[in-house]
């Protein structure tokens, strides 16, 4: 019985393990200088069990007595984190070793939050969701300080530690409550306890929990610690955490709502949809006033993630496969829109300030396009797939009878293109400043002009996710 | 729901006991002690001199970083302890699953090591 538990959780295994030798081996040998090799090595790692995971995977199966759930949805949410993780940690190499940031901890610990990330959205147990979650969050308050010397790093990292801490904090009330209400801190358990009639004490729990999750997708209004750590962090680090993570507590919220409450859709439902309709406004005002590009990204995740939100808000199994679809194509934006933001130098300084893309257009035409085409994409206008990822979404809130929650989303999605237009008129239009550098690396190129690419390609049929992401949202909602 | 409340009642009285005698005793001193400062009574105690310096002093780092480091090591006994009571009951998994983690430690403590993290100097 021990063999067929461990054979399911071997993805977990060998990248704990890989992590582990690498850790080992850097030490013991060049320490910082074999760092590169690691990066590379790490990524190529992620890809590697990404595609296994992907091929390999089939059926659903629940291993260590429940506590450990493999099946479509887990996996394609694992694929979809290992794939970012990936993207963003080839992207990062050039960008951190130029400034001595290349520590070889740093692929060690994002291969570490990744292992957190795939027990998250595979957890099946109270337990297993805390520790994944733990797993991620410690790596990453480390990695967010990874720029020791800079007050602005160290504060990221410390802020993030201690709201994350708060947030642990709301979870795990949230769990005992569950637990002792419920009896049991299997999900399965929880869905029988829990079945129609839900006692006082399961709701707080429920809600409790879900506050916790709220913290950890940014979701307004817990979404303040955001800000500063996008801004603070190194930013490379900063696209990392605005992609896998993301979808990994993305999951993992889905995960416990429909495995562990889908039998009180009603009382979750009015919850998500609070939060979606708070985030998607919060990120749209919020970020009108905002110069600092990575701020900006700051609050575009949020009201990125109240639309991920709406729909999951639906309750149904169209609103996790909108869901899904709206990550994969929201993660895809932010590498790509991230590779651009790490080009940003003058002098070889990193610059954050939009007010330094003023007549970007003239001097890069080409990368000022394809930023074009991601701004445009990230805003939802039709032509990008950025459109069809909040069409999908309004559709499932729509279909679910949330018809203001739709219409909100609507307005709040005008709002927002303000901001991403606001860029665009910077890079074409105004007056002429100081020119960034214009070089690019060939990583950073060609992630920033594949990922708009796949922005306009993809509007073809989405490149066939949306059945996986069907059958993924259908192995959850039954 | 009513009978589940009933039974936290004595922690309820518990809780309410501990808030009362602490403010009882804070405000006690409050109210009943003498006050009489003098310079000589407000400054910093230090046994048997005249203070040398500042109390607000700044500590090494490496402080926190070895106290950091044992407490692992303290967690690592916390986990041991009732795994070796229990040791006749518990099955190879759970056996096994404790040479895992003690195992990872092990790797966890190398790196520290290496990485001079122990040094002092």
């Amino acid at each position: 019985m021990i063999t067929a538990d461990i054979q399911t959780v071997l993805p977990e295994i060998l990248l704990s393990v890989y992590a582990m030798i690498a850790l080992i081996f850097a030490v013991y040998t060049g320490k910082d200088k074999v760092a590169p090799l690691l990066t590379t090595l790490t990524g190529i790692v992620f890809l590697v069990l990404a595609g296994w995971i992907g091929l390999n995977g089939s059926g659903t199966s629940s291993v260590f007595d429940g506590a450990f759930v493999s099946d479509a949805f887990s996996r394609f949410a694992k694929v979809t984190v290992l794939v970012a993780a990936a993207a963003v940690l080839v992207m990062s190499q050039d960008y951190m070793s130029r400034r001595g940031l290349l520590r070889f901890e740093y692929p060690v610990l994002v291969a570490l939050a990744v292992v957190g990330m795939m027990v998250m959205v595979s957890a099946g147990d109270l337990m297993a969701l805390y520790m994944g979650l733990e797993l991620q969050s410690l790596a990453l308050y480390v990695v967010a300080s990874l720029r020791r010397d800079s007050v602005k790093s160290t504060e990221a990292g410390l802020k993030y530690f201690v709201l994350g801490a708060l947030s642990s904090g709301l979870l795990l009330y949230g769990a005992s409550l569950t637990y002792g209400f419920a009896g049991t801190t299997l999900f399965s358990g929880i869905l029988e306890a829990a079945n129609e009639e839900v006692s006082l004490g399961l709701l707080f729990g429920l809600v409790f929990l879900m506050s916790g999750f709220a913290f950890k997708v940014s979701a307004a209004p817990f979404h303040m610690w955001t800000p500063d750590v996008y801004e603070g962090a190194p930013t490379p680090v900063t696209a990392f955490f605005a992609t896998a993570p993301k979808v990994a507590a993305m999951g993992l919220f889905a995960r416990v709502v429909h495995d562990a409450f889908g039998g009180v859709t009603g009382d979750w439902q009015q919850i998500v949809a609070f939060l979606s309709v708070l985030s998607m406004f919060v990120g749209a005002v919020a970020a009108i006033g905002q110069t600092n590009i990575k701020r900006l990204m700051a609050y575009s995740s949020i009201a990125h993630m109240g639309f991920a939100l709406m729909g999951l808000a639906a309750g149904t199994a169209f609103g996790v496969q909108s869901m899904l679809i709206y990550m994969v194509i929201y993660v895809t934006m932010n590498v790509g829109t991230f590779a651009f933001i790490l080009a940003m130098e003058k002098d070889g300084r990193p610059v954050t300030d939009i007010a330094a893309l003023k007549m970007y257009s003239k001097r890069e035409p080409l990368r000022a396009l394809a930023m074009l085409v991601l701004l445009f994409s990230l805003a939802g206008v039709p032509p990008m797939i950025g459109f069809f990822g909040k069409f999908y979404v309004l559709r499932a809130a729509y279909d679910a009878g949330l018809a203001w929650l739709a219409i909100a989303g609507v307005v709040a999605s005008v709002i927002g293109a303000f901001y991403y237009l606001r860029i665009v008129y910077f890079m074409y239009f105004g007056e002429e400043t100081d020119a960034l550098d214009g070089k690019m690396t060939p990583v950073l190129w060609t992630m920033l002009m594949g990922s708009a690419a796949i922005m306009i390609v993809g509007v073809v049929n989405l490149f066939g996710i949306e059945p996986i992401a069907a059958a993924a949202a259908g192995a959850l909602v039954n | 729901m009513e009978d589940l409340l009933r039974e936290y009642l004595p922690i309820v009285i518990f809780l309410g006991l501990a808030i009362a005698l602490g403010a009882i005793l804070i405000l006690a001193a409050v109210i009943v002690a003498v006050r009489n400062p003098d310079p000589e009574k407000v400054s910093a105690y230090e046994c048997g001199f005249n203070a040398f310096d500042d109390a607000r002093m700044k500590f090494d780092v490496r402080f926190y970083l070895v106290s950091i480091l044992f407490i692992i090591f303290d967690l690592e006994v916390a986990f041991l302890f009732p795994w070796a009571v229990a040791f006749q009951d518990i099955s190879m998994v759970g056996f096994w699953s404790m040479m895992v983690f003690l195992g990872v430690l092990t790797i966890g403590f190398a790196y520290e090591w290496k990485k001079g993290a122990l040094e002092w100097e």
